[in-house]
């Protein structure tokens, strides 16, 4: 389908309802109204998206390294105390029989945060620049991205169980430690950051521009 | 003038839908059971008509809600060691994280382990409840308005996942033993897709009572609006 051959409900003047999908046309000169049949506030486009996106993303990104440099757990035992960044846990739970898990956890705790924050950028920086080409691999990639987001809190789970039953002092005690605070900011950043992109806008550049403000 | 919004004006045809991921403006087509309608421009899913989705929701849920209550009143992990054991529930890693400084992480745990899942259960069965209804009550729109929320911070299949690296990591030092609850939860998974599954918003949203009332004749009689 071409892209002028595709008419959107925003050129027509009209809003779609996020929540239960009506579409329906706002008041003479107005830009924003309530959806008739759930009460939902609609606009065309989620509102203030780049701007809310960049913020959680930067946020995220500055985490990000906290996230990784600090331990996550302590391990104190009769010898002495022993903490673990996420990458440590990672190679400690490499073994014969372990390192799928070991792989999982890679891939969730440090992988996905990461590809997210890039693929989330490229979305963003693309989207603004009003590019128009590759629009199907950039769908997929931000559906790629809302996909995966949920599974990087493995970890904060790992280290919550962890912690919760290995209480065996003084043999043997765990505990949470500063980087998980904010390895969880970077997963919940993320995920907020992936709520507030409007992947319309991706598709915005393929739409005559004096219909913007109808 | 009034300073809050209005509500906007709806179309005469209900089957004009907006792609939610391209805003492409398109009819949906009347579908048979278990049939699905697709985007033609970015491939989204926009509608799967569901057979007999709110019966088939409604027993899910029941039994979530079941399982759920057990889930969260019995072990879900113990250990033992040179003959000491221990056991802890999904709350009991809420307050060790809380007793251990990390009241935000813990905060986080509670509601993603505990909280959404409890919302997502129980706003689906007040749901599925008020669906059966003619016509389906104002209040089941507010609920469903909120559902989805729940459902993005419902982390039980994350969590399960978390519970079996945590389960191997502890094999080293200690014997485990699964408790109850784990099993439990593992069907709880299992049962939360299905809902997600089963459920068929489409459906109820036809039959919901408008939020704009008095302008807003039954449907089946509507006034003809210019979509010009």
């Amino acid at each position: 389908m071409s892209p002028s051959a595709a008419i959107t409900a925003r050129e027509q003047g009209l809003q779609s309802c996020e929540v239960c999908t009506l579409v329906s046309r706002p008041m003479p000169g107005e830009e924003a109204g309530l959806c008739p049949r759930c009460g939902e506030e609609l606009v065309f486009r989620k509102e203030a998206s780049f701007q809310r996106t960049w913020a959680f993303l930067i946020a995220a990104a500055v985490c990000y390294i906290p996230a990784n440099v600090l331990p996550v757990l302590t391990t104190t035992t009769a010898t002495g105390s022993d903490s673990d960044t996420i990458l440590q846990g990672v190679v400690l739970l490499w073994s014969p029989t372990g390192w799928p898990l070991s792989l999982i956890v890679l891939f969730a705790s440090i992988m996905i945060p990461s590809a997210k924050i890039l693929a989330l950028a490229y979305l963003l920086i693309t989207a603004q620049r009003g590019s128009a080409k590759n629009n199907e691999q950039r769908m997929r990639m931000y559906r790629m991205v809302d996909f995966v987001g949920r599974w990087s809190m493995v970890d904060v789970f790992v280290d919550t169980f962890t912690a919760a039953l290995i209480q065996l002092q003084p043999l043997m005690s765990v505990a949470p430690a500063p980087g998980l605070l904010f390895f969880a900011a970077v997963v919940v950043l993320t995920m907020l950051a992936v709520e507030s992109f409007d992947p319309r806008l991706i598709w915005d550049a393929a739409s005559p521009k004096e219909v913007q403000h109808a | 003038m009034q300073n809050n919004p209005e509500y906007n004006r709806p179309l005469a045809d209900l089957a004009l839908v907006a792609c939610p991921h391209c805003d492409l403006l398109q009819r949906l087509p009347e579908l048979a059971s278990g049939a699905s309608a697709r985007c033609p421009r970015c491939n989204k899913e926009l509608w799967r008509h569901k057979q007999d989705s709110v019966n088939r929701a409604f027993a899910l849920t029941v039994a979530a809600g079941v399982l759920y209550v057990i889930a969260n009143s019995v072990p879900m992990l113990g250990l033992t060691i040179v003959g000491r054991a221990a056991s802890t529930t999904v709350f009991g890693g809420v307050e060790t994280l809380w007793q251990d400084g990390q009241e935000l992480v813990a905060a986080l745990v509670l509601f993603t382990a505990i909280i959404a899942p409890a919302l997502q259960i129980g706003l689906m069965l007040a749901i599925v409840l008020g669906a059966q209804r003619t016509p389906v009550p104002r209040w089941v729109a507010t609920l469903m308005r909120h559902h989805p929320m729940t459902r993005i911070w419902s982390m039980i299949e994350v969590m399960m996942l978390g519970v079996l690296v945590a389960l191997v990591k502890i094999a080293d030092y200690a014997t485990v033993i699964p408790g109850v609850a784990l099993f439990v939860l593992w069907v709880l998974v299992f049962l939360l897709a299905a809902i997600q599954a089963s459920f068929d918003p489409r459906e109820v949203w036809e039959r919901i009572e408008w939020a704009e009332g008095a302008a807003r004749p039954a449907v089946g009689d509507r006034v003809t609006e210019g979509t010009s």
